[in-house]
């Protein structure tokens, strides 16, 4: 693993507006190695999306200190972000009249004049590919359900080539095997290439399958990070979301059992 | 077009489409060909295409001998030509500006003029013409496109600081423009209410836009500006696809600079749009409708859309110019009434047979 973290984060504060309006971050800390895939678990408007933001350089920080490979996040361009992280909204509203492979071929925008028009294509369609996204590729987004363009995004985050993947709520809108597929996208591409990722996540099984740590957010604060093993516990689950919880184990890896409120945790 | 075969012939199926975005531009580059020749052969005075060929062709150097004198010469070179690249400058320029703006604001709705571009230019004409400017001895046609310039700039000037105080938001952008295009519309009643009876007849007819009597003066200046604009909106083609797709956030996260990007791509289309509608009066639907026309034809990627737009818009202008001096003559429509009656028509067809195409 390398020596230099790919994210590191030290008391991120961020307000909803101005810095007279209501904090949506409250002090995080925490760093991302290359390679490696951190779960961002909590309840809605714990901050989860927000953090995304911050570490997209789409939201500005009103504290802290954010370092991209070492570097302050302020500090690079918008291109050079562009190249270095690619940031997969949860939903994205209709474009106008883009088919999917133009969606795709955005992915590509931030390297315009650093690759040459088919090199962009092939790469293009090495995504398309890798999320079975051939039959649609000549649709209009537009037409498409939201899991489908949730599949798109994911394939123009994967033409973007970034070292750092962002992706917030990846798999809301999809089905079980493309929820499984796209995660197993992710993890491939940290194994094999490096690539870092952060994901806002609601599925705790899919977390702890696929995640290597869980950054727990309560309130734009950290509640706990660990892997899922050490942080998926039913005092954590009843912290974050109110509710009891059941924990099993499947070859080591935990499961949530929820339990309706007037249920007692065991 | 089917979708079965497309896991096996992806790249195929896309070099398909584009030769077929080439056909279609191909064929639209004809049609506007034809009707340029039209527009300079067609009118009370008819002039056969050879004539018309023989005239072009004797502009160029050492063919002067080709050229007939007298007042064909005069009709061609110091009516038609103008006035026809006028129409050529002016469906252009304001197709590209309608698609551009469309573009950043991811609004289908909005048209060059939703800055209140138009109403304030408008204003600007009315107070000349108030003012009795506009009659003045050598430069009073220049008055008029002088104040309806200044005051198109103006306005949206002031719009682009409002939305800048809240970060260049798009929907601010066009919100700000509603306010301002009821304001200047207000302001222009009120001059109107004060008008006497040929003042009035001047302000209505300036508002509904023509191609009359342009020269060669105007064209330069209002050619020139769109010139300088063009390849502004052509270098953000990139950065209007990422707008398009999926707003600010989307663009940022793929390396556009939003607000940089985005007060050039709407000065480029403020500047074009405000020099047009300045020199011809107000052609409104042109920069509304030939954005989607382009859009339902070759899809819409802004690298093949912001020029094939362009050829749409100047085709559409032309063609109600032609029509509005032949349904009637010898009176002669004004154009911004004609390119309604052209264009709705149009552009309802494509609507209807091609509705999948037209879902933003």
């Amino acid at each position: 693993m390398s020596q230099v973290p790919l994210l590191q984060a030290t008391g991120l504060r961020s307000h909803y507006g101005g810095r007279a309006s209501p904090e949506v971050l409250r002090g995080i800390d925490f760093t991302l190695a290359p390679g490696e895939v951190l779960g961002l678990v909590g309840p809605n408007g714990s901050g989860k999306s927000s953090l995304l933001k911050c570490l997209a350089g789409l939201r500005p920080l009103s504290g802290g200190s954010l370092l991209l490979e070492g570097r302050a996040l302020a500090g690079h361009t918008r291109q050079e972000l562009a190249r270095a992280i690619a940031y997969v909204p949860q939903h994205t509203g209709p474009s106008m009249s883009l088919r999917v492979i133009d969606m795709v071929l955005l992915g590509r925008l931030p390297h315009r004049g650093r690759a040459s028009a088919p090199q962009d294509q092939a790469i293009a369609l090495a995504a398309i590919e890798r999320l079975a996204l051939q039959p649609l590729a000549l649709r209009h987004f537009s037409d498409l359900s939201g899991g489908e363009r949730q599949r798109v995004l994911m394939a123009r985050a994967l033409a973007q080539q970034g070292r750092l993947l962002l992706l917030d709520e990846p798999t809301s809108d999809l089905d079980l095997r493309h929820q499984l597929a796209t995660l197993q996208t992710v993890h491939e591409l940290a194994r094999q290439r490096g690539v870092g990722a952060a994901i806002a996540i609601h599925d705790l099984a899919l977390a702890a399958r696929f995640c290597d740590r869980l950054l727990l957010l309560r309130a734009g604060a950290v509640l706990a990070c660990g892997t899922p093993q050490q942080v998926l516990t039913p005092a954590h689950v009843q912290a974050l979301f109110g509710v009891g919880a059941r924990i099993g184990s499947d070859g080591g890896l935990p499961y949530v059992i929820p339990l309706a409120p007037e249920s007692e945790p065991p | 077009m089917s979708t079965a075969a497309l896991p096996q012939a992806l790249p195929q199926a896309l070099r398909q489409l584009r030769a077929r975005r080439w056909r279609i531009a191909a064929v639209a580059l004809a049609a506007l060909v034809l009707a340029v020749l039209a527009s300079l052969s067609l009118g009370v005075q008819h002039q056969s295409m050879a004539t018309v060929a023989r005239q072009l062709l004797s502009l160029l150097p050492g063919l002067e001998g080709l050229g007939l004198d007298g007042p064909q010469r005069n009709v061609l070179l110091q009516l038609r030509l103008p006035r026809t690249a006028m129409a050529l400058v002016c469906g252009a320029g304001l197709a590209m500006a309608g698609v551009a703006m469309q573009g950043i604001t991811r609004n289908p709705l909005v048209s060059p003029y939703t800055l209140g571009i138009s109403p304030a230019a408008a204003f600007g004409a009315s107070i000349a013409i108030l003012l009795g400017w506009n009659t003045l001895p050598g430069a009073g046609a220049w008055w008029t496109v002088g104040l309806a310039f200044t005051a198109a700039l103006g306005c949206a000037a002031a719009v682009l600081v409002l939305a800048s105080l809240r970060g260049v938001n798009a929907m601010v952008l066009v919100l700000a423009g509603v306010a301002f295009t009821y304001l200047f519309g207000a302001l222009t009643a009120t001059l109107q209410f004060f008008a006497s009876e040929q003042q009035l007849a001047a302000i209505v007819h300036w508002t509904f836009g023509s191609l009359n009597g342009r020269s060669w003066h105007e064209v330069s200046v209002a050619g020139a500006v769109c010139l300088v604009c063009t390849p502004v909106l052509l270098a953000h083609a990139g950065a209007l696809n990422a707008f398009s797709a999926g707003g600010d956030d989307v663009a940022a996260s793929l390396g556009v600079a939003v607000a940089r990007a985005r007060i050039a791509i709407t000065l480029a289309a403020v500047l074009s749009s405000a020099a047009i509608v300045s020199f011809t009066g107000v052609i409104g639907f042109v920069g509304l409708v030939a954005p989607h026309i382009a859009r339902l034809l070759i899809g819409g990627d802004h690298r093949a859309l912001l020029p094939f737009a362009a050829v749409v818009g100047a085709l559409l202008v032309l063609l109600a110019d032609l029509a509005g001096r032949l349904l009637f003559a010898p009176v002669m429509v004004p154009v911004g009434i004609v390119v309604a009656f052209l264009g709705v028509p149009l552009f309802l067809h494509l609507l209807l047979t091609r509705r999948n195409e037209m879902s933003t």
